[in-house]
């Protein structure tokens, strides 16, 4: 007689997919999807209906068409003729340029601060921190609205500049800060490489060869240094290379100029303005400074966070070593600090790029003030534009932060 | 059961979206209000007094409205749009009609989807500088920083003159005129430019109005009125005809002082039609036959309202000029009443 031993064969039931811990997990999981699809799904067909009950379609076509409308401040050609398409890359460029000048600008601020904060003295340690509550605890577009009204209001007119007017300039009769905007030198080449044209603008040649030497400088600089630490670890004496340094980082530069004929065009007054030099809008400056000034007050919190993250017994050790305090920053501190620095110095970057958007406040004229404003405006094109502008903004941050996310991950702890 | 909840759910929105889109008028009666998009403040055209009243020339056309319809001219909820928020806004239905300033543009009415029902105000677009500055002609201006509200005509008629003169500029961009008269008056700019009527206005708010002049070319056609969505033709055509019952009471002769009694019954009977006496022109599109004569008593007939508002005997001191009636040289002429 046989007796059945196998177990019982249970067929699969329904409400395993809720009480079997095997199969929860995938059960909420595509309920979740489900529901997102769903909700894509709803504001996709919310907006067909909706753009079809108003009589409109989705077409980018507006981009090919002319934009009529001027920019004020801009680094490649345009005029009223130029498309949609090309006011918008004048934005980009502007977006890019006060973003870039502006991460550098908190970057030396914040850094400072940050390391002025753990001074000694108290005086100074006291200052910065006055100056890190005081900019990162109010809005920044208060602080835009601030810098734009102090310069619009407290700088002299242009024509106060006139012969015998009661405004002078600085430096030599060089820079002219005015109501409107700051008027600088304007750097010319008598013996320029002339521009390559790569097909949407034109690139300066002298530029170029300018940072090719400079980049050159700075890798032989590297290999110069590579040398010294080689010699160094063989003989036991570090080899003088200052000046080398110094010569390698400079001369090259100094020599490339004197070659294309560097000099600079002074600004001086004609008419209503000043023309000959450039002019650095105050929209331009008031954003640039306000964004700084915002970003480096967080920074400076994220430099100290990531000095005193490094234990104190690393700085006595290199004390002991006989090391001075600032190789000890240098070489032991900072290193290490870095890696605690640098991951949140990313979003301060990507908050800052993205920060700049606020220009609209100055009628400085980025990407969202021609794509998402001008164009936006005289076309009608809301979805059309507002959705680009957003894909240019997060390939924008993307970009960012994956260009940092390659340098956190050479100067991060390397582990075996 | 997933699926058809979430039919039901889509089919719901669109027809809620359908819904939307038409029968304003129902809308703005079972509302009780009247939502009228004006500017943010332009004194003379439509600004708030101390207590937050609403006046000025484009605000009569709201209160005309609201009187035709709600039979208040009061029941109207004011919208303060910006250049770059108000077509948007009308688009939206946030807002039943649009009497901001608002030029008549063929994109505009075609592409955008919005209808002008009229003109209220011939305009075009000028200059305006400080004495000081010297100048007497708009050509003097090259190489001038001109201040410029963003999203509006002004912006393409200032680009088109500086280059068919050949000149050049540098352009401010502010967004309300409110930041242009703050900038201007700071100096930022050289000029401030916008439609004529405008700076107008917008020179009877300074301090010292006789400072600045304004330059006599005018570069642009600029008719300005109020506009509605596309799409809704009984809508628009209230709005239209309510416009052009306040020109043609002018024309005819009705003001607020003898409306009264002209609505008795007169000899013309074109007024008698106007103003409900006879005829049923109201039913035709949903409301009774009084409308016009609400309309009228909302706040007078154009001639009235624009000599309360804009007129020479106000701050502002604009002409009638092109906008006087076609029996004075102008160019008010409205379709007859039949």
């Amino acid at each position: 007689m046989a007796i059945a031993t196998e177990p019982p064969k249970q067929g699969f039931r329904l409400s395993q997919l809720l009480y079997d811990t095997r199969y929860r997990s995938m059960t909420i999981q595509v309920v979740v999807m489900m529901m997102f699809m769903a909700f894509a799904a709803w504001l996709v067909d919310n907006t067909i209906t909706n753009l079809a009950a108003r009589g409109k379609d989705f077409n980018f076509g507006f981009l090919s068409v002319r934009s009529g409308y001027d920019i004020g401040q801009r680094l490649i050609a345009y005029d009223s003729d130029s498309t949609h398409a090309r006011a918008m890359l004048v934005g980009l460029l502007n977006t890019l340029l006060v973003s870039f000048l502006g991460c550098l600008l908190a970057v030396a601020v914040g850094v400072t601060v940050g390391i002025l904060r753990l001074s000694k003295n108290w005086l100074v340690a006291r200052l910065m921190t006055i100056y890190v509550e005081v900019f990162r605890n109010v809005p920044v577009l208060l602080w835009i609205l601030i810098f734009l009204a102090v310069l619009t209001e407290a700088a002299p007119l242009p024509n106060a500049f006139k012969e015998g007017g009661s405004a002078s300039m600085l430096l030599f009769d060089s820079i002219a800060v005015t109501n409107r905007y700051t008027a600088v030198p304007d750097p010319l080449f008598s013996r320029s490489l002339g521009n390559i044209d790569i097909g949407i603008f034109l690139i300066s040649s002298d530029l170029m060869a300018l940072i090719a030497v400079v980049v050159a400088g700075w890798y032989a600089r590297r290999l110069v240094l590579r040398r010294a630490t080689a010699v160094q670890n063989a003989t036991g004496e570090r080899p003088v290379t200052w000046w080398k340094s110094v010569a390698l980082l400079t001369l090259p530069a100094v020599l490339t100029l004197w070659a294309l004929g560097f000099h600079l065009g002074y600004p001086s007054l004609q008419g209503f303005n000043f023309t000959g030099g450039i002019n650095v809008s105050n929209a331009f400056m008031a954003l640039w400074l306000a964004l700084s000034l915002y970003t480096g007050a967080f920074i400076a919190e994220i430099v100290r966070a990531g000095v005193m993250a490094i234990s104190n017994g690393q700085t006595e050790a290199a004390y002991a070593l006989g090391l001075r305090p600032g190789r000890t920053m240098n070489l032991v501190i900072l290193p290490q600090a870095l890696r605690v620095i640098i991951p949140p110095l990313i979003s301060q970057f990507l908050n800052l790029t993205k920060n700049s958007s606020l220009a609209i406040a100055t009628g400085y004229l980025d990407l969202r003030g021609t794509l998402g404003g001008i164009t936006l405006n005289q076309t009608g094109r809301e979805l059309e534009s507002v959705l680009l502008m957003m894909l240019i903004y997060l390939v924008l941050s993307l970009m960012i932060s994956g260009v940092m996310n390659i340098y956190n991950a050479s100067v991060k702890l390397k582990e075996r | 059961m997933k699926k058809s909840l979430f039919f039901g759910t889509l089919t719901a929105a669109g027809m809620v979206a359908g819904f939307a889109a038409a029968g304003t008028l129902e809308d703005v009666v079972a509302r009780g209000e009247l939502n009228c998009g004006v500017n943010t403040g332009l004194v003379g055209f439509a600004a708030p007094d101390a207590n937050g009243n609403w006046s000025g020339f484009d605000v009569a056309i709201c209160k005309a409205v609201a009187a035709a319809v709600l039979g208040d001219p009061n029941k109207v909820k004011y919208v303060p749009t910006s250049g770059q928020t108000r077509f948007t806004a009308l688009a939206s239905s946030e807002i039943d009609v649009l009497a901001r300033n608002s030029t008549w543009t063929f994109t505009r009415d075609v592409d955008l989807k919005l209808d002008f029902v009229g003109v209220n105000y011939y305009d075009g677009q000028g200059f305006m500088v400080p004495k000081a500055l010297g100048v007497s002609s708009a050509k003097e201006l090259d190489g001038a920083t001109i201040c410029i509200q963003t999203g509006t005509t002004t912006e393409l008629n200032l680009a088109d003159f500086f280059k068919a003169n050949n000149m050049t500029y540098s352009p401010i961009a502010i967004d309300s005129n409110a930041e242009g008269e703050q900038q201007y008056l700071a100096g930022a700019c050289d000029a401030y430019t916008t439609d004529a009527s405008g700076l107008a206005a917008t020179r009877a708010a300074f301090a010292t109005p006789s400072d600045h002049i304004i330059l006599p070319e005018i570069i642009s056609k600029e008719p300005l009125g109020p506009l509605v969505r596309h799409g809704d033709n009984q809508w628009g055509d209230i709005v239209r005809w309510t416009l052009n019952a306040l020109i043609a009471a002018e024309e005819y002769g009705i003001t607020s002082a003898n409306l009264e009694e002209l609505s008795k019954g007169s000899s013309n009977p074109e007024i008698d039609r106007l103003l409900g006496t006879s005829g049923d022109l109201g039913p035709m599109f949903g409301l009774d036959n009084l409308w016009a004569k609400r309309a009228i008593a909302a706040s007078g007939n154009y001639g009235e309202i624009f000599a309360a508002t804009i007129g020479e005997s106000t701050p502002i001191g604009l002409a009638r000029g092109l906008n006087a009636q076609w029996t004075q040289g102008g160019l008010l002429y409205t379709p007859p009443f039949r």
